[in-house]
C-alpha cells in the first residue's frame, strides 16, 4: 500500500505493509537511524517521535495512520548542527548520554514537554516523561531539560 | 314493572367494577413493565461492572488495566480532557485498533470516561442514578445512553478486546436486548 507523509519537512511516499510499525519505516525504509527499537511494546520510549506535533511510540504506530501527516524525528528537530534545538544543545551541555541508546526518545519527549510546559519542575518532568534509561542518566536528563528550558526562554525573549 | 332505582344501581355498580378492573389492570401492567425494566437493568449492570467497562470508568484519575484492575503503568493519569497528557497522551501508545506488533490495545477515541461517570464503588441505585443524570452523563437521554452503549466503537471493543483479555460476562446480542428491554419498559433504575 502506498502511503504519503512529510518527514522532517520532506514529502515521502512509501509502498509497504500498512500495518508496518512506523519505527521500521523510519529506520529501514528512510534510513533515519536516530529513532531506536527498545522494547517493541510501547513501554520504554526509545522509539518516540512526533506525528503532527504529538508524541508517539513509533513501535506501536502502524504507518497507515501516518497518511497525510507530518513526522518529526530527532534528525529533524533542528535545521542543522549550527542551529541546534535547545534540547539538543542542553544534552551536549550537560553531557547526558552514557550508552546513548535511549536518548533520542528522551529528547523527543523532552521537546514535547517544553512545548506544553515551558518551565517544568522536576516533578513535571518525572510525571510527564515515562521513558526508561537503564544506564541511570535520569538525573542528568532532568538537569538538561531545565537547561533546555533556559535556552528556549533566552531564544524567545 | 321495572324498578328504575334498581336499574340505576345496577348500571352504577357495573361501571364502578369495570373502571376498577381496568385501572387495576393498567396498574398491574405498569408494575410488570417496571419489573421488566429493572430486571434488564441488572443484566446491563453485569456488563458495566466488568473490567472491560470499569477500567475506563474509574472514580479517581487513574486508568485501570487487566482483569485484576491494577493501576495503569507509567503513572498515567486522567489529564485535562480524559485522554492523559499533556505530553504523553493515550494516543502516544494507543491507536484506533489493537496493535498486532506491540500488542498494545486500541480502539477509536481511546481514553477515560469523564470523571462524573466514574462507577467504582457505587451501589446499583447510585450507578443507575448517575447513568440517568444528564448533568453527569454528558446530557444523554435514556435513548442516547442505549445508542452509546450499543453502537460506540470503544464500547463494542469490549467484546472483541483481542489477546487474552476477558470479555464482559453477557454476550453482546444479549446486552443489546437487555438495553432495549430496559429502555422500552421505562428505563427504570433501582431506588
Amino acid at each position: 500500500m502506498k502511503i504519503s507523509f512529510k518527514i522532517n519537512g520532506d514529502q515521502k511516499t512509501i509502498d509497504v505493509d500498512p500495518n508496518m510499525p512506523l519505527l521500521w519505516v523510519v529506520r529501514d525504509e528512510l534510513n533515519l537511524k536516530a529513532t531506536k527499537y527498545g522494547c517493541g511494546k510501547g513501554m520504554c520510549g526509545a522509539c518516540s517521535l512526533h506525528v503532527d506535533g504529538k508524541l508517539h511510540r513509533s513501535c506501536s504506530y502502524p504507518v497507515k495512520f501516518a497518511e497525510g501527516k507530518a513526522i518529526t524525528t530527532l534528525e529533524g528537530l533542528s535545521k542543522n548542527e549550527n542551529d541546534l534545538h535547545p534540547v539538543q544543545q542542553a544534552w551536549i551541555d550537560e553531557n547526558v548520554p552514557q550508552c546513548g541508546y535511549c536518548q533520542p526518545g528522551f529528547m523527543m519527549a523532552a521537546a514535547k514537554l517544553l512545548q506544553e510546559i515551558p518551565n517544568p519542575t522536576t516533578e513535571d518532568i518525572k510525571q510527564n516523561i515515562s521513558n526508561i534509561c537503564r544506564c541511570g542518566t535520569q538525573p542528568r536528563i532532568i538537569k538538561a531539560i531545565k537547561r533546555a528550558a533556559e535556552l528556549n526562554n533566552a531564544k524567545t525573549s | 314493572m321495572i324498578n328504575l332505582n334498581k336499574v340505576k344501581l345496577f348500571i352504577f355498580v357495573f361501571f364502578a367494577v369495570a373502571l376498577y378492573s381496568f385501572s387495576s389492570l393498567e396498574y398491574k401492567d405498569n408494575d410488570s413493565k417496571a419489573d421488566k425494566s429493572l430486571e434488564a437493568f441488572q443484566t446491563v449492570l453485569e456488563v458495566l461492572r466488568s473490567p472491560r467497562c470499569m477500567n475506563c470508568h474509574p472514580s479517581n484519575d487513574v486508568p485501570k488495566v487487566g482483569d485484576d484492575r491494577h493501576a495503569h503503568l507509567f503513572g498515567v493519569v486522567r489529564g485535562a480532557d480524559d485522554h492523559a497528557g499533556p505530553v504523553q497522551m493515550c494516543s502516544t501508545c494507543h491507536q484506533d485498533e489493537n496493535n498486532e506488533y506491540s500488542l498494545v490495545p486500541g480502539a477509536p477515541h481511546w481514553g477515560l470516561a469523564p470523571k462524573s461517570m466514574g462507577w467504582e464503588g457505587l451501589t446499583d441505585a447510585e450507578l443507575g442514578a448517575v447513568l440517568l443524570d444528564t448533568t453527569m452523563n454528558g446530557n444523554r437521554s435514556p435513548e442516547d445512553l442505549v445508542k452509546h452503549m450499543s453502537e460506540d466503537a470503544l464500547v463494542l471493543w469490549a467484546w472483541e478486546p483481542g489477546g487474552e483479555r476477558s470479555t464482559p460476562p453477557v454476550p453482546l446480542n444479549e446486552f443489546k436486548a437487555a438495553l432495549r428491554t430496559w429502555l422500552d419498559n421505562g428505563a427504570k433504575v433501582p431506588e
